[in-house]
C-alpha cells in the first residue's frame, strides 16, 4: 500500500479529513525546505505538497509564481528538491510528500531519470499541472512502475467523461480545482464545490483533495465537511512572506495548527 | 511527398505542439477546437472573413519587386510582399479579424492578448473596437517602457494595457498572465493568441488565418512573374508571418523555405532568441511541445533581440515540425545585420520595414549577390517600421 493511501486509511478509521499544505521548495531560502517539510509533519500536515519553481509558472497566481521565481534565485532546481526530499525521508517515513510542479524541468532532466529519482528520494505521488490526460501518456505509466502516484486535477469545467479516464489513472488522491481562476484567488464559492463534488466523488475512486483559494479555518473546516482533504498553498506561502528571518518555522507551525482545527471540526 | 496534414486531432506536428495546460483550461480549448471546426465548415464564415480582410485589412497586399535593392547587391531578385501596407501596419490583423469572428460566434463580449511589440496588441485593440468588444492587453513592463507609442495606440482603440510585472517582464511573462486572465474569466473572455504558438487548436487555427499571405503569393507570383520563387524567406519569432506564407508553399518542393530568427548579439554569445538555430532542446512552455530556449534545468532562459517581436524562447511547433522533417530551413540574423538591413531598405526602396521582417531581409540580402540575377527571392516584409523609430534612432545615439 502506498504511503499515501495508508495515510487517507488511518484518518478515515479516525473519522478524519487530511490537510495538506503546500510550500515551494527553497522559498523563501535554500536551507528551510528540510526545517519546514520536519516543522510541517511535526505540527500536524498528513500530506505535504512540495512545489518544484519553474520560471513560468502559468497555472498559478501571483504569490505562488513569487515564490517560485525567489526560489529559482536562490539557486533551486529540481535535483536539490529531490536531495531535500531525500533528508526528509531519512528522519520520517511516515508523511508522504507530493512533488507540484510544471513539465518542463522534468523534460530537462529527462522523465525516467527523474521518476527512478523520485522514487530512490522517497517521493510518494507527482502532479504536474501541465500534464493533463491528453499529454500525460507515458509519465503516469513510468510513475506507476516506480509506485509512484499520479495525482491529477480536475476543474469546475471538467466534464463527466474526465473524471472517469482520471478515475482509471489516477491513484492516491484527486486534486479538486475549487475555482475557475489561478492559486491563491479571492473568490472561492463554497456552494459550488459542494455542489460539483459528491459526482467527482463517486466517480474518481480515490480520495478528492480540494485546493485554489483556501485561506483559513473557516474555509478549511467548510471543505473538510465535503472533501477528503483539503490543500492550502499561497496561504502558507504568504505566512512564510511575511515572517521575521529565523522565525519561519514557529508561523507556519501557527498556520498548520488553526487549519488542523478547522479541518478536525468537520470531521 | 505525402500530402500534408499536420496538426493530428490532438494537435501534433510530429512530436511538438499538444495541448500541455492545466485542467482548468482543457474545457475552453475543448469549446474553440468545436467552434472552429464548425466556422471551418462554414461558407458564410470564411466569405465574413474574406470580406474583412479586403474591405477593413486592405487586402491583397502587393508583392513589390525591389528593383533597386536587387540591382545594388547584383544577384538574385528581391520581391517583398507587403504586409506593412495592411491595416494596423503588419500580418498581425489577420489572425485577429479570424479570432475575432469566432468570438463573435461564441457569444465572448470580452477579449484579452498578450503582446511583445505591441504589434499584436494593436491588432487586438484594433479588432475590438472593430467589433466591440472589451479589450485587455497584457505587455510585459519592461515592453511597455520600450513601446510607449504603440502602448497609447491601444489605448486611443479603447483597450486596456495591463503591465506584467513578473518574471523577465517581457512577451513569455505577458502570455502567463494573459492565460491566468483568460482561467479566471472563461465564461465570458475570449483569449486572441497572437502567434502559431500555445495550446492545440491556437498553433493550428493562427496559422490558417495567416495562410492568406502564402495563398495571395501563389496567385501574384503567377500572375507578375508567371512562376513561383526560389525561396521565400520569413522571421520567426514565434513564427506566425513566416507559416502565413510557407504554408501554402509547402507541397510545392522545388520552393526553398527559409525561417530568420534572431541572433541577437550572436548565437555564440547566447544572447539571442534562435531555439531552432541554436539547436535549442525541446521542452514544454505556454501549452506546446517545442525547442525552447533553457537552462540546464529545465528554466527558461531569458532571450535577447534588438526586435521585441521576435524576443520570444520558444517557437511555434510547427516550425519545430518544419524543421525536422528538412522541408524548411532556419538561420539566424543579429541584431546589427538587421539593422544594417534595415537602413539598406530604407534609402534604397523608400520602405521603413519593421526590424522583425528586417531580419529576412537582412538574410535575403546576405544570399542574393552569389545567386543568378534569374532567382526570385520572396520576402515577407511583414511589418513597416514605424513602431521602431525609437530603438533605430537609440542604436544611432540619437534622441528623438
Amino acid at each position: 500500500m502506498s504511503r499515501i493511501q495508508a495515510t487517507f486509511e488511518r484518518l478515515a478509521a479516525q473519522g478524519k479529513k487530511a490537510l495538506i499544505p503546500f510550500v515551494t521548495a527553497g522559498f523563501p531560502r535554500l536551507d528551510l525546505t528540510l526545517p519546514l517539510l520536519r516543522e510541517l509533519a511535526r505540527s500536524g500536515a498528513d500530506i505535504i505538497e512540495l512545489g518544484v519553481p519553474f520560471s513560468d509558472p502559468m497555472a498559478d497566481g501571483p504569490t505562488i509564481q513569487r515564490a517560485s521565481e525567489r526560489a529559482l534565485s536562490n539557486g533551486m532546481t529540481l535535483k536539490k528538491v529531490l536531495e531535500a526530499v531525500a533528508d526528509f525521508r531519512r528522519e520520517n517515513t511516515a508523511t508522504p510528500v507530493v512533488l507540484m510542479g510544471y513539465a518542463n524541468p522534468i523534460e530537462a532532466m529527462g522523465a525516467e531519470t527523474f521518476v527512478a529519482a523520485a522514487a530512490a528520494a522517497g517521493v510518494d505521488g507527482v502532479l504536474v499541472v501541465d500534464y493533463p490526460p491528453e499529454e500525460v501518456g507515458d509519465f503516469a505509466r513510468l510513475l506507476k512502475t516506480q509506485a509512484l502516484d499520479p495525482i491529477f486535477l480536475l476543474a469546475p469545467t471538467s466534464k463527466p467523461e474526465r473524471f472517469q479516464w482520471v478515475a482509471e489513472h489516477a491513484s492516491g488522491y484527486v486534486y479538486y480545482v475549487s475555482l475557475k481562476g489561478v492559486t491563491g484567488a479571492g473568490h472561492l464559492n463554497v456552494a459550488e464545490v459542494a455542489e460539483r463534488l459528491p459526482a467527482i466523488r463517486a466517480a474518481v475512486g480515490v480520495p478528492v483533495g480540494v485546493g485554489f483559494g483556501i485561506r483559513d479555518a473557516a474555509t478549511a473546516a467548510a471543505m473538510a465537511k465535503i472533501a477528503d482533504a483539503v490543500v492550502v498553498g499561497s496561504r502558507f506561502i504568504e505566512t512564510l512572506e511575511a515572517a521575521e528571518p529565523g522565525e519561519e518555522c514557529a508561523a507556519v507551525a501557527r498556520l498548520v495548527g488553526a487549519l488542523r482545527l478547522g479541518v478536525d471540526s468537520a470531521g | 511527398m505525402t500530402a500534408y496534414d499536420l496538426p493530428d486531432a490532438r494537435g501534433h506536428f510530429g512530436p511538438y505542439g499538444g495541448t500541455f495546460v492545466a485542467e482548468t483550461l482543457i474545457a475552453a480549448l475543448d469549446a474553440l477546437k468545436a467552434e472552429y471546426a464548425a466556422a471551418r465548415a462554414d461558407p458564410a464564415f470564411a466569405a465574413e472573413f474574406a470580406h474583412e480582410l479586403k474591405h477593413y485589412v486592405g487586402r491583397p497586399s502587393p508583392i513589390y519587386h525591389a528593383k533597386r535593392l536587387s540591382e545594388q547587391l547584383g544577384g538574385a531578385q528581391i520581391l517583398l510582399k507587403r504586409e506593412d501596407l495592411n491595416h494596423t501596419g503588419a500580418h498581425k490583423v489577420n489572425n485577429c479579424i479570424g479570432q475575432a469572428l469566432l468570438a463573435r460566434r461564441m457569444g465572448k463580449p470580452r477579449v484579452i492578448a498578450e503582446t511583445g511589440a505591441g504589434q499584436h496588441g494593436v491588432a487586438t485593440a484594433t479588432v475590438a473596437a472593430r467589433f466591440g468588444f472589451e479589450c485587455v492587453v497584457y505587455m510585459g513592463a519592461a515592453d511597455v517602457k520600450r513601446q510607449a507609442a504603440n502602448v497609447y495606440r491601444m489605448k486611443l482603440l479603447g483597450a486596456k494595457v495591463t503591465p506584467v510585472e513578473s518574471g523577465s517582464k517581457t512577451l513569455k511573462d505577458a502570455l502567463n498572465e494573459a492565460m491566468r486572465d483568460w482561467v479566471t474569466n472563461i465564461a465570458d473572455t475570449f483569449y486572441i493568441i497572437g502567434t502559431v504558438a500555445g495550446p492545440h487548436p491556437y498553433p493550428m487555427l493562427v496559422r490558417d488565418f495567416q495562410t492568406v499571405i502564402g495563398k495571395e503569393c501563389i496567385a501574384q507570383m503567377q500572375a507578375q512573374f508567371g512562376r513561383q520563387p526560389d525561396v521565400v524567406l520569413a522571421a520567426v519569432g514565434g513564427g506566425s508571418n513566416a507559416i502565413g506564407i510557407f504554408h501554402p508553399y509547402i507541397p510545392d518542393a522545388a520552393v526553398q523555405l527559409i525561417g530568420v530568427e534572431a541572433a541577437g548579439e550572436g548565437i555564440e554569445t547566447g544572447r539571442h532568441a534562435a531555439p531552432l538555430t541554436a539547436n535549442a532542446p525541446i521542452g514544454v512552455l505556454h501549452g506546446n511541445r517545442t525547442a525552447l530556449m533553457q537552462d540546464a534545468d529545465g528554466q527558461i532562459i531569458e532571450t535577447h533581440s534588438i526586435s521585441a517581436g521576435l524576443d520570444y524562447p520558444g517557437v511555434g511547433p510547427e516550425h519545430a515540425w518544419l524543421k525536422e522533417s528538412g522541408r524548411a530551413e532556419y538561420v539566424a540574423i543579429t541584431d546589427a545585420e538587421a539593422l544594417a538591413a534595415f537602413h539598406t531598405l530604407c534609402r534604397t526602396e523608400g520602405i521603413i520595414p519593421a526590424l522583425e521582417s528586417a531580419h529576412a531581409l537582412a538574410q535575403a540580402i546576405k544570399v542574393a549577390p552569389a545567386l543568378p540575377r534569374d532567382k526570385l527571392l520572396l520576402v515577407n516584409l511583414s511589418g513597416r517600421g514605424d513602431k521602431d523609430m525609437h530603438t533605430v534612432a537609440e542604436k544611432a545615439g540619437i534622441e528623438l
